[in-house]
């Protein structure tokens, strides 16, 4: 029984994880998206392993000289901040939530646009035009005066931040999810799934779904990457968790100790992260995109 | 024949309504299906057939609007009954389709035996292994090797697409088969093979069948009885020999010049001038006078009732008894070229 139980779960999901990866190596840049990708995770699970120092220790260095606003050598390999705190500590703690961040937002967002897009375009009518101008509201929100209202009232919690993200990020794949649907529900083996009498529930989830997946999961790609630049902007115009340390949050300190043009090194390491993991997200979504757009492929 | 009545369907009206007014697609349609026939129903395209079967099936878009003064399938009130009944009792369970383009009816992301579990396990508890031993034995009436169950829909041919569809029908065993232009699209061969198995599956199963399509020579070879369908009427509707040996109205006249017989060699082919009406905006009249060369007055502003001429023969036409004389008259070119 229990055996049954597991493969009736572990098959399916196996069989999943084995189609995406096969989507994603098929492409180069998938292949190196991948990589980046993961790297970028091992780091963040293992972050407190990996850290050298307390992100928040001043630190001296071996001849007990205070080491402020030190370029990377061999003790500090990122070089140091004003206060003396280590750069490279403080970058791979910051991994974490900036991933954190960007997989929660990013899934979320999916999922609340995937669900807004699905049922306005199968139902139409009524329905799809309440959606929709719902949607287009939130397009006419600029995003900084939002999240900074949003933060006054609650706090700067990562939760608010999270939340302000997915709002403000759906929209997008809500709209875009919506048109595909419009296409695919007007196929014939749509017509024919309702013949066969499947519920609404049925088709929405069961036949349209499957066949916006790779446009789903490109944009699941596009929407994390958009919530790290997101949170990293945030974070930059002080409006980050002031308990956690992210990449954006690093930027933040910098700007506030006036050292900018001093201190190349500080603004360089966390500039080149958030750089390099949206292109690897980019650079996966891509491969979705040779999916759901067989035209972009090489022959 | 039996007299077992399956479908009994008693003025159908479908209106569309436009940006250019009300389209009246179905008018004033009755006709019955009896148990184990085939009813054929013919027509050129845009006549009417599909608009005539979506509204039975209820997969009409909202914009259309069904009216009807009776419709019972093997007893029950289809008419009156709510949707979610309907889906749950009636759909597929009692009335299948086998859906025009057949080819593109199946979902491309899933297996196509999967498709056929699905229909099976949507109106029946029947568990995964049940459902596909007996999705095994559909593909194996209507000539599918059973382990292509597996495939996906794009691995198939047309006419392997098609026989899935049919096997998809004949799932839980309804009662009434609607095909919707079963082979066209398809060529002669497998048109043919594919012909030959619904002739051998009706003879398995105890289904009625409903059979559009706008080939006289499929029909005739299938069909038990027949309606010619046009401009959203049944203009006629008599048995297979009856339509064929005493054909009573003038459309059915034209069809029938039209179509090669290959008994009388080198006889040339009469077509009938002119074209079907769009059904815009409301109709006067009976719908094909304007082709008809046997039209008289009245004919443009008054819509003909339907006429007995015999048990299973219906026909409307004010001249329905001139007939004789008109079937003389339509077989000579002449008669249809003076409308030009």
């Amino acid at each position: 029984m229990t055996t049954k139980i597991k493969d009736s779960l572990f098959k399916p999901l196996k069989k999943i994880v084995v189609e995406q990866y096969g989507i994603i190596t098929s492409n180069r840049m998938g292949v190196i998206g991948l990589s980046f990708l993961l790297f970028f995770l091992i780091v963040a699970i293992f972050a407190p392993w990996l850290a050298p120092h307390d992100p928040w220790e001043m630190m001296y260095d071996v001849n007990e000289e205070f080491a402020s606003l030190r370029s990377p050598s061999w003790e500090f390999p990122l070089g140091t901040t004003h206060l003396g705190y280590d750069l490279f500590s403080q970058l791979i703690l910051a991994t974490r939530t900036t991933l954190l961040i960007g997989s929660v937002s990013g899934a979320i967002s999916i999922l609340i646009g995937a669900n807004i897009g699905l049922i306005a375009g199968y139902y139409g009518g009524k329905i799809d035009e309440l959606l929709m101008r719902f949607t287009d509201i939130l397009y006419g929100m600029p995003f900084l005066p939002f999240i900074i209202v949003l933060i006054s009232l609650f706090g700067r919690h990562l939760e608010f931040i999270i939340l302000a993200i997915v709002l403000i990020i759906w929209r997008t794949s809500a709209r875009v999810i919506r048109a595909q649907t419009i296409s695919i529900k007007q196929r014939q083996f749509i017509a024919a799934a309702k013949a066969r009498g499947c519920s609404d529930f049925r088709i929405i989830y069961r036949h349209i779904l499957p066949n916006v997946m790779p446009l789903l999961l490109l944009y699941a790609a596009f929407n994390i990457a958009w919530s790290i630049i997101t949170e990293a902007s945030t974070s930059f115009l002080g409006f980050g968790d002031g308990d956690t340390i992210s990449w954006g949050g690093m930027l933040y300190e910098l700007f506030l100790s006036g050292k900018t043009r001093v201190a190349w090194w500080w603004f360089a390491a966390p500039s080149i992260c958030i750089i390099l993991l949206v292109i690897s997200l980019v650079l996966i979504s891509r491969a979705y995109e040779e999916v759901a757009n067989p035209r972009l492929r090489k022959r | 024949m039996s007299n077992n009545r399956v479908l009994r369907v008693k003025n159908l009206n479908v209106r569309y309504q436009t940006q250019q007014g009300p389209v009246h697609a179905v008018n004033d349609v009755s006709f019955d299906v009896f148990q184990d026939e085939v009813f054929g129903i013919a027509g050129e395209s845009g006549c009417g057939k599909s608009t005539l079967i979506r509204a039975l099936m209820r997969l009409l878009p909202d914009s259309a609007e069904v009216t009807a003064n009776e419709i019972t399938l093997s007893g029950q009130n289809l008419e009156s009954m709510p949707e979610r009944r309907f889906r749950e009792e009636v759909l597929w369970s009692k009335m299948s389709l086998v859906p025009q383009s057949a080819m593109n009816s199946l979902n491309p992301v899933y297996r196509v035996g999967n498709q056929i579990m699905e229909a099976i396990q949507a109106h029946s508890s029947k568990t995964n292994a049940q459902a596909r031993e007996r999705t095994a034995h559909l593909f194996d009436i209507v000539g599918l090797q059973p382990d292509l169950m597996d495939n996906y829909p794009h691995e198939f041919s047309g006419g392997m697409r098609q026989r899935a569809m049919i096997a998809m029908s004949l799932a839980l065993d309804p009662g009434l088969i609607i095909m919707d232009e079963p082979t066209t699209g398809l060529d002669v061969l497998v048109q043919e093979r594919i012909l030959r198995r619904i002739r051998e599956i009706r003879e398995e199963i105890s289904s009625s069948i409903i059979l559009i399509t706008h080939d006289i020579a499929v029909i005739a070879e299938m069909s038990d009885r027949i309606a010619v369908m046009y401009g959203g009427y049944f203009m006629e509707q008599a048995t297979a020999i009856d339509l064929f040996e005493t054909p009573s109205h003038p459309y059915t006249l034209g069809l029938k010049n039209a179509f090669p017989s290959i008994r009388r060699k080198g006889q040339e082919l009469i077509s009938i001038p002119g074209s079907p009406p769009t059904l815009i905006g409301e109709c006067k009249g009976c719908p094909f006078w304007e082709r008809c060369p046997f039209s008289v007055e009245h004919c443009s502003n008054e819509t003909p009732a339907i006429e007995k001429l015999a048990q299973y023969h219906e026909v409307r036409c004010f001249r329905h008894k001139d007939t004789p004389q008109l079937r003389e008259l339509a077989s000579k070119k002449g008669t249809w070229l003076s409308l030009d």
